[in-house]
């Protein structure tokens, strides 16, 4: 990510006084930022390292420049992240002045309040941990990089929305949400889920990556890398995936649409290896970024709804 | 590059909303091969032959259990000439609130119409909703055109049905299109099966309408929502002694030296500079998000508003207003609310309900309570100034949320008819 702003280059509007696409979405997230965070005691921002997380940062920056981002970052370490992007993570903490809270699953496994799952992913045991830590920091507003292109049950998120004590969603009975009048009121113990990037597509995305100059880590970029075949996606072959005897193991020219748990986050087969040629290859795809790269979407045909339900970001 | 188009679908439950939206993606390429996939295997495994559009966009499991639309959907869509973000709204009357969600923010509401069954009591509603909501434009889109054989009669009676009911709402930008969603007439292209229609298709007027209107006719309103002083928070050194009022331009234009006056103060100042982050800019308009620096160090805080010195509200503590009751328990007189009007939450009041607007008549009548999805008008005394004008005036600063003090959830979508009561006209549903 880089500091400074740098002006967009292709995006021009067509008549005066017009605002172009991501002058609109970099205004929206823009307003939801300092609306919630004027309102609320204690937000926090979740921040993965990854692309969206690292866009949500950046225009947090801008929300409350000169000043620095007044809250805090969280990440839920699953243990079985990419070093890349724990580097990344780190990089960007210090280099903002942030502070950096840290849950992890690993210290939850290893004293027994989480089991291991069969399939070995460990993005369902993210559940916990996060409710522990908003919980123990009395988070009221947790800034999340959602998007409603994502998939169908994030198609059905507020902008704002709220969760009740135990950090349940509840899909049926959301507040209604008219113009741009967020109401991120809630009663003691409850919080809000507040998604400032709801209306970005992947494409966007990228677009304003390239507009503003932002840094990313590097594995979102096409590199060399030792993968194997497993339910129609490449797998890292790392110490926290291992191929089983009938998955060879090949080397291949690679990058990530998403980056999350190494044990279920796939490569895609790609030369991009520049902003631009990501951006070519994700406008010319026919597989969604989850579709292509996410194995815990493909439990059910209402896997992300569920873990919504229970908390999930 | 294109402009964003905020969409927002609306109509009767079963009148194939789900279907039209699954078709406007399916047209515009906007449906990627896993998630075709996955409406393929699921329409297979519950024995139907071809593929559920509705099933792209029912995503939560008890719609796809019973087949209908809960929530308000959010979708995303492209053409060359345009992107398009699409609120998929639902049918049924108990979700109408959702209706004014996806409304509120929508500049065009498609309402489908099936041309067997013409003008419903949810037709009307929901074009009463465009209506108070002054969303710019409306399009009808009259459905189901296969299953009358394609009939002119049968769709210029429809036609002159929704006519009748949008002129009496004062709905002026109103189009109606012949279509059928299953099978794509009039939907991105114009249908040979319809010689008789003459019009665009849908996908066509879309593509065309203006979005927003040009804020340079308009005087400026910035509710300040956060004031920006990092003192030893800056960035960086140079930063120490900022000061700026942060917030999205409601309405209007800015620029360095314009005049200014901060409501509800009245104090008078001069724009010192604009800030986009790092970036100084010579002017900015709505719906941007900047930060304004002023000559004078005056008090302001969040909430205040900052308008153009010569054509600035009034701040009011009574306001005559519409409002869409979006709640299970009903409005009485003498309720206490909070009003959420720009970055501004003040307690109130119901002094009055003065009527509810009936919706076969589309007049007001007497009404002792107003009830879930009930449009009523209301007179409010709110407990400090509010520097507020008429909704028709402008979207966002005549818009307000009633909001309970208790429970915490949102009650009501609010319009600003009059700040000023007893010049207002009781009759007026029209505002």
């Amino acid at each position: 990510m880089s500091t400074d702003f740098a002006p967009y280059l292709d995006d021009a509007p067509t008549r005066p006084y017009e605002l172009s696409q991501l002058d609109v979405l970099e205004s929206e997230a823009i307003h939801i930022f300092r609306e919630v965070t004027a309102e609320l005691e204690r937000p926090v921002l979740l921040f993965s390292g990854g692309k969206d997380s690292v866009v949500m940062l950046h225009l947090a920056a801008k929300a409350f420049w000169p000043g620095k981002v007044p809250f805090p970052v969280l990440h839920v370490d699953t243990g079985h992240n990419f070093p890349e992007v724990l580097d990344y993570r780190d990089r960007t903490v210090e280099r903002l002045g942030l502070t950096l809270v840290v849950a992890k699953v690993q210290d939850y496994i290893d004293d027994g309040r989480l089991a291991e799952r069969a399939d070995g992913t460990r993005n369902p045991l993210q559940t916990q941990p996060l409710l522990d830590a908003i919980a123990a920091g009395r988070y009221d507003a947790v800034y999340g990089g959602g998007r409603r292109d994502e998939e169908k049950a994030r198609a059905k998120e507020r902008i704002v929305s709220l969760r009740d004590e135990f950090g349940q969603w509840d899909p049926r009975n959301q507040r209604p949400e008219l113009w741009d009048l967020y109401n991120a009121r809630h009663r003691p113990g409850e919080h809000v889920r507040v998604f400032p990037l709801s209306n970005w597509t992947e494409l966007e995305i990228w677009r304003y990556i390239e507009r503003e100059n932002i840094e990313l880590p590097s594995l979102y970029y096409a590199h060399e890398r030792d993968v194997f075949r497993r339910d129609g996606m490449w797998l890292s072959d790392s110490p926290v995936s291992r191929p089983r005897e009938d998955e060879p193991v090949v080397r291949k020219v690679v990058r990530y649409r998403t980056v999350g748990d190494m044990s279920c986050t796939g490569a895609v087969e790609s030369d991009a290896d520049s902003v631009a040629k990501v951006i070519a290859e994700v406008a010319a795809t026919t597989l969604t970024e989850r579709g292509a790269t996410r194995a815990d979407d493909r439990l059910s045909e209402a896997a992300m709804e569920d873990r919504k339900k229970e908390g999930y970001f | 590059m294109s402009t964003l188009l905020r969409l927002a679908t609306a109509g009767s439950v079963d009148d194939g909303k789900s279907t039209l939206v699954g078709r406007l993606l399916h047209d515009t390429k906007s449906i990627l091969a896993d998630q075709m996939d996955a409406v393929e295997r699921v329409s297979r495994e519950r024995g139907l032959t071809g593929a559920d559009l509705a099933l792209l966009t029912d995503g939560l499991r008890a719609e796809r259990e019973q087949g209908i639309t809960i929530d308000v959907a959010y979708r995303y869509f492209a053409t060359p000439r345009r992107s398009f973000i699409l609120a998929d709204c639902p049918g049924h009357v108990q979700y109408t609130r959702n209706t004014v969600t996806g409304s509120s923010t929508a500049d065009v509401i498609v309402l489908l119409v099936d041309v067997r069954h013409g003008v419903l009591e949810q037709t009307r509603r929901h074009l009463a909703v465009a209506s108070l909501l002054r969303v710019p434009h409306v399009v009808i889109a009259v459905n189901k055109i296969d299953l009358v054989d394609y009939d002119e009669a049968t769709f210029r009676a429809v036609e002159t049905e929704i006519r009748h009911v949008a002129d009496g709402l004062g709905l002026i930008d109103v189009t109606v299109i012949p279509v059928s969603a299953l099978i794509g007439d009039n939907i991105a292209d114009r249908s040979d099966l319809t010689p008789w229609y003459s019009g665009p298709a849908l996908l066509e007027v879309l593509e065309e309408l203006p979005t927003g209107d040009d804020p340079s006719h308009q005087p400026l309103r910035f509710p300040v929502q956060y004031v920006i002083r990092p003192q030893s928070g800056a960035v960086d050194e140079r930063y120490r002694e900022y000061r700026g009022y942060a917030g999205r331009i409601a309405a209007g234009v800015v620029r360095p030296g314009d005049e200014i006056i901060v409501l509800p103060s009245g104090k008078r100042s001069r724009v010192a500079g604009i800030d986009l982050a790092d970036k100084e800019l010579d002017e900015a308009y709505a719906p941007q998000s900047v930060t304004l620096r002023l000559i004078d160090e005056i008090d302001i805080a969040r909430g205040d508003l900052i308008a153009t010195a010569e054509d600035s509200p009034r701040p009011t503590r009574d306001v005559d207003a519409l409002v869409c009751w979006l709640a299970e328990r009903p409005l009485h007189e003498g309720a206490r609310v909070l009003v959420k009007n720009g970055a501004r939450t003040v307690q109130a009041i119901v002094r009055s309900l003065d009527a509810k607007l009936d919706l076969d008549t589309l007049v007001g009548q007497p009404a002792e309570r107003l009830e879930l999805n009930d449009i009523g008008r209301v007179r409010l005394h709110l407990a400090a100034d509010l520097p507020t004008e008429p909704y028709a005036r402008g979207r966002h600063t005549g818009a307000f949320l009633l909001v309970d003090p208790q429970q915490a959830g949102t009650l009501a979508a609010g319009m600003v008819v009059s700040a000023d009561p007893d010049s207002g006209d009781d009759t007026d549903w029209v505002i």
